[in-house]
């Protein structure tokens, strides 16, 4: 017990009624307001000690900055407070559940940023002889012989920087595997209407047009509707499996038995892997190509908004055509190759410069041995209890989208249960926030209406789950009951009330800019 | 297993709630040809104590950039990193949020983004910046591509002085989307020489500077040459510290400035995470790619921060988008940030002349041995050196005797015929001793 009198404990006085309660300074306890680093009044200020250069004869003149660049400074105590009290208006998954669905916000293992920090591992340039770097090029080795044996495909291009940097890997092998065989002319790509908009934007940026496929009542592709729109015109179809109504395209065999007898392509959009991984192999199942958000399914973290890492698994079909750089290894060691010449002549060309997101790896793999063949497999299990346990206790409140058989590792709901009350999916999800839950996905897929899709991941306890699915009880009984008030200015609780999104669209302000100094006044 | 937090007991209870007789029953949409039974032929799990023995053998077989003498850049740069930058990245609520898509309960990440971007728009000297993108390489792919939707032209001309990694990743995205790239041949000062190349067709001229032989170049020229032919000026820079010293893209002409951001914060890693920066214009922003964070008030009133301009963006525009970017490289910019506010403006320019400074001490010490040309008539930390003998070779020899020597240009372009020349960089953390022992070596190996 603390003590914040001499010697005595203290207690509270009364109940008090806290209701329009203000500090005086505007301050709001430990919630603390924060300017912009540019108003803190920094400009000659550092936080950090340098050595001061000394002068030498320099042939840039007429090549320097000599105007004021416009950055402000903090010393260290400065900056260490200002970026603490900035992380106190984020969610996280480490403080409640998250559950975005499509976005797989699970918990990130600790060991694993402890890796990925050996010198060894982070303190290495990418382009130092490579005779100096074995153990990071055995490290992309290892790594992708776990992905080839989870996804039971014969080749991986590792380097794609995210999910949709790897689709684009994907359709480029396609392309060039289409060309190579004197299919160019194939210039369409097929995708649900509940695909990720990364599907089309990727397709569309490829030089693709894209068409759509029908959408069953169960929430799968319609076979019929892809065997009409399959032909010699079709160089791909996309189809993200599981997919992002939450639900195994039973018919997966045969849409990539139908799609090879068409002579295009299966592209699978791998951002649900997680669902499956260890009980399932896309190889299986026909896939051509897949990537693997491994900022999703082996959980490294997703920063805010990155950075991820999106490996593409090939076929046998593909791999001839994959990007530069793979590992190759034999008797004197591991090798990448780097430039598409001699036997790498077809590679399509390179992703980025260098050879991927290598943090990334070093986190993933350490995931992926601390959880081993057999736990991977109890991952892909848990995430699929954990989304279906959620499915059957809110399903008498909330209306399913899909009631009929079980969901993979994610819960789709519509908003035919919120009819007549007033309160939209919008709303709902932002009380999620005053409850003090992250909200889920909303508007999406585009195919069910008001959707709400809920990942909670395999991560989270039977104890928060039931926390979480008590709160939205309660939430469900009170947008039935007609308390709008709660819904439609929520969130009450958040460090900030509903923004206007409109205002900084309208009128985009994309920087600070300095106040203009006030104009003199008036003799 | 101690990420999974279900107990036996738990499992049967929910399976019970769910009204399945076993797990299996929930996987019953699985085809019966793809159905395991058994774990896949990998290792079973390990503890922390295993995993870490792993990584720690693997880390132990490479050469860490701290154990000695250190010359290698050509893109990716070994700066020091104060501990603050790496303590607050790690902090549960950056590390472990999404895309900040709820702004009420984001405001850490997006107050973060805007100062980000207007830390990159004052650096670069342009109107705006985006909320960043994979890397400086891809960065520049995007920058061709939005060049192409600007000027509605089909045509990219590259100089010879942009990182040769980096004209493939023009080359992979311009071929996707129909956009022809005409890369000039590898020149160590011949920025210039795209304004020969300039013609109706150009949507977007590319020139590095410093380039990747690490001459610095005034291009204002070029900018006057592109848009007197309706073409934009995207100026690549490899090395963000430069800004520190150097004119900004933005005071030269520049349309689209495109950097590689990974000096500011963010370690080596190998090649990656980095941080693209990318900034443009104000009236190219709606056509520009990736994120961008924006000031707006809430119902209350109070200034708070969204996402914006979205409807460019693959989730809202679907195949009509500017991009299919989803992630950016939220962290690394976070990082990025981070360092620069610790920095402020006299730090970063006090850390551009001690690069400067090392880069000039490190050339004289080399130009001094018998057979070795300094090429880079003007440069920042970065210079390109020809050798009497083939530079891969040099580099593997120096490299066993314990300092790495630069990148031999022919691993960024074999064939380009310049196998004698080495690319040498240096930074604030090269130390004179550096310098001293590389310069005896090198000697001793061109003898």
């Amino acid at each position: 017990m603390s003590m914040n009198n001499v010697g005595r404990p203290t207690r509270p006085e009364a109940s008090n009624d806290d209701a329009g309660f203000a500090s005086l300074s505007g301050g709001r306890g430990l919630l603390q307001d924060e300017p912009l680093i540019f108003e803190l009044g920094g400009w000659t200020k550092t936080g950090v000690d340098l050595p001061d250069a000394v002068p030498a004869d320099s042939a840039l003149a007429g090549l320097t900055r000599d105007e004021p660049i416009g950055l402000p400074g903090l010393s260290e105590p400065e900056a260490v407070r200002h970026y603490v009290r900035l992380s106190q208006k984020n969610h996280a998954i480490d403080l409640a559940l998250y559950p975005l669905g499509s976005c797989t916000m699970k918990h990130n293992p600790r060991l694993n940023e402890k890796m990925a920090r050996l010198p060894g591992l982070s303190d290495i340039h990418p382009l130092q002889p490579q005779s100096t770097v074995q153990g990071a090029i055995e490290l992309m080795d290892r790594l992708a012989h776990w992905l080839k044996t989870l996804t039971g495909m014969p080749a991986v291009a590792l380097s794609p920087k995210a999910g949709a940097h790897g689709e684009l890997c994907g359709l480029l092998a396609i392309r060039a595997a289409h060309e190579a065989a004197g299919n160019g002319h194939r210039k369409t790509v097929l995708a649900p209407t509940s695909a990720h908009g990364t599907n089309p934007a990727t397709a569309a940026f490829c030089g693709y047009t894209v068409v759509e496929i029908a959408q069953t009542d169960d929430g799968r592709v319609d076979l019929a509707d892809l065997e009409s729109k399959l032909g010699d015109h079709v160089a791909a179809i996309m189809v993200t499996n599981p997919n992002t109504c939450g639900l195994f395209e039973r018919d997966v065999v045969e849409i990539a038995r139908l799609t090879h007898a068409a002579g295009a392509y299966f592209y699978c959009d791998g951002a649900n892997f997680n669902a499956i991984v260890g009980r399932v192999r896309p190889g299986d199942l026909g896939v051509d190509a897949m990537h693997i958000n491994l900022h999703k399914t082996f959980s490294t973290p997703h920063g805010g908004g990155g950075p991820g890492a999106g490996p593409v698994v090939l076929s046998e079909a593909l791999a001839p055509f994959a990007p530069t750089p793979w590992v190759v290894h034999d008797d004197s060691g591991y090798r990448l190759v780097e430039e598409a010449v001699g036997p790498a002549a077809q590679a399509f060309g390179r992703m980025s410069a260098f050879h991927g997101q290598m943090g990334m790896y070093v986190r993933a793999y350490a995931y992926m041995l601390s959880h081993g063949a057999d736990g991977l497999r109890q991952v892909a299990e848990d995430a699929v209890l954990n989304a279906n346990y959620v499915k059957a206790r809110l399903s008498d409140l909330m209306s399913p989208a899909f009631p009929e058989g079980p969901c993979m590792h994610e819960a789709l709901f519509d908003d035919a249960w919120l009819e007549d009350t007033g309160v939209t999916t919008l709303d709902f999800a932002k009380a999620m926030i005053d409850e003090g839950f992250h909200p889920m996905t909303m508007y999406f897929p585009l195919v069910v209406h008001g959707a709400m899709l809920i990942e909670p991941t395999e991560t989270e306890s039977k104890a928060e789950l039931d926390r979480f699915i008590d709160a939205l009880r309660l939430l469900a009984e009170a947008a039935k009951a007609g308390e709008t008030g709660r819904f439609k200015n929520a969130p009450h609780l958040a460090p900030l009330k509903r923004l206007d999104e409109t205002l900084a669209a309208r009128k985009p302000k994309l920087k600070w800019k300095p106040v203009a100094p006030a104009p003199l006044a008036a003799e | 297993m101690r990420y999974l937090p279900l107990t036996p007991e738990d499992r049967a209870d929910m399976l019970g709630v769910i009204g399945a007789g076993s797990i299996d029953e929930l996987f019953v949409d699985v085809p019966a040809v793809a159905r395991r039974s058994e774990p896949v032929d990998l290792p079973h799990h390990a503890g922390e104590i295993e995993v870490e023995r792993e990584l720690l053998r693997l880390s132990r077989r490479n050469r860490s950039a701290a154990e000695g003498p250190f010359f290698v850049g050509a893109g990716a740069y070994r700066h020091h990193v104060p501990a603050t930058v790496d303590h607050i990245i790690q902090r549960s609520e950056f590390l472990t949020s999404y895309t900040p898509y709820q702004p009420e309960i984001a405001q850490g990440t997006l107050q973060v983004l805007f100062e980000f971007q207007s830390q990159v728009a004052a650096l670069t000297g342009m109107d705006v910046a985006n909320a960043s993108l994979y890397d400086g390489s891809t960065a520049t792919a995007e920058a061709v591509m939005m060049a192409q939707r600007v000027t509605r032209k089909n045509k990219a001309v590259l100089s010879g002085g942009v990182h040769p990694q980096y004209v493939g990743a023009v080359e992979t995205l311009a071929h996707a989307a129909g956009v022809a790239t005409l890369r000039l041949p590898a020149a160590i000062d011949a920025e210039d020489a795209v304004i020969a190349a300039i013609d109706a067709d150009t949507a977007c001229v590319v020139v590095q500077t410093p380039n990747v032989f690490g001459t610095a170049t005034d291009v204002t020229k070029i900018a006057e040459a592109a848009h007197a032919a309706g073409a934009l000026l995207i100026v690549v820079t490899t090395e963000a510290v430069s800004y520190g010293l150097l004119k900004s893209p933005g005071a030269m002409g520049a349309d689209i400035a495109v950097a590689e951001g990974q000096s500011i914060g963010n370690g080596l890693n190998f090649g990656g995470p980095y941080v693209g920066l990318f900034a443009c214009k104000e009236k190219f922003v709606r056509q520009a790619p990736g994120r961008l964070c924006g000031e707006t008030v809430d119902a209350d009133g109070k200034r708070g921060f969204v996402l914006t301009l979205s409807t460019r963006e693959q989730h809202i525009r679907r195949d009509k988008a500017t991009s299919n970017i989803c992630t950016n490289s939220g962290l690394c910019a976070l990082a990025f940030s981070i360092h620069m506010s610790l920095l402020g403006e006299q730090g970063l320019r006090q850390l551009a002349s001690l690069n400067h400074q090392k880069a000039l001490a490190t050339a004289k010490a080399l130009a001094a041995i018998p057979g070795v040309e300094i090429l880079t008539p003007r440069f920042f930390n970065e210079f390109a050196v020809r050798l009497p003998k083939d530079a891969a070779e040099v580099v593997e020899t120096l490299a066993a005797h314990g300092v790495i020597a630069g990148v031999p240009y022919s691993r960024l372009e074999p064939g380009s015929g310049l196998d004698d020349v080495l690319l040498v960089a240096t930074t604030e953390t090269t130390l004179d001793t550096d310098i001293t022992f590389f310069a005896k070596l090198l000697a001793g190996a061109v003898q």
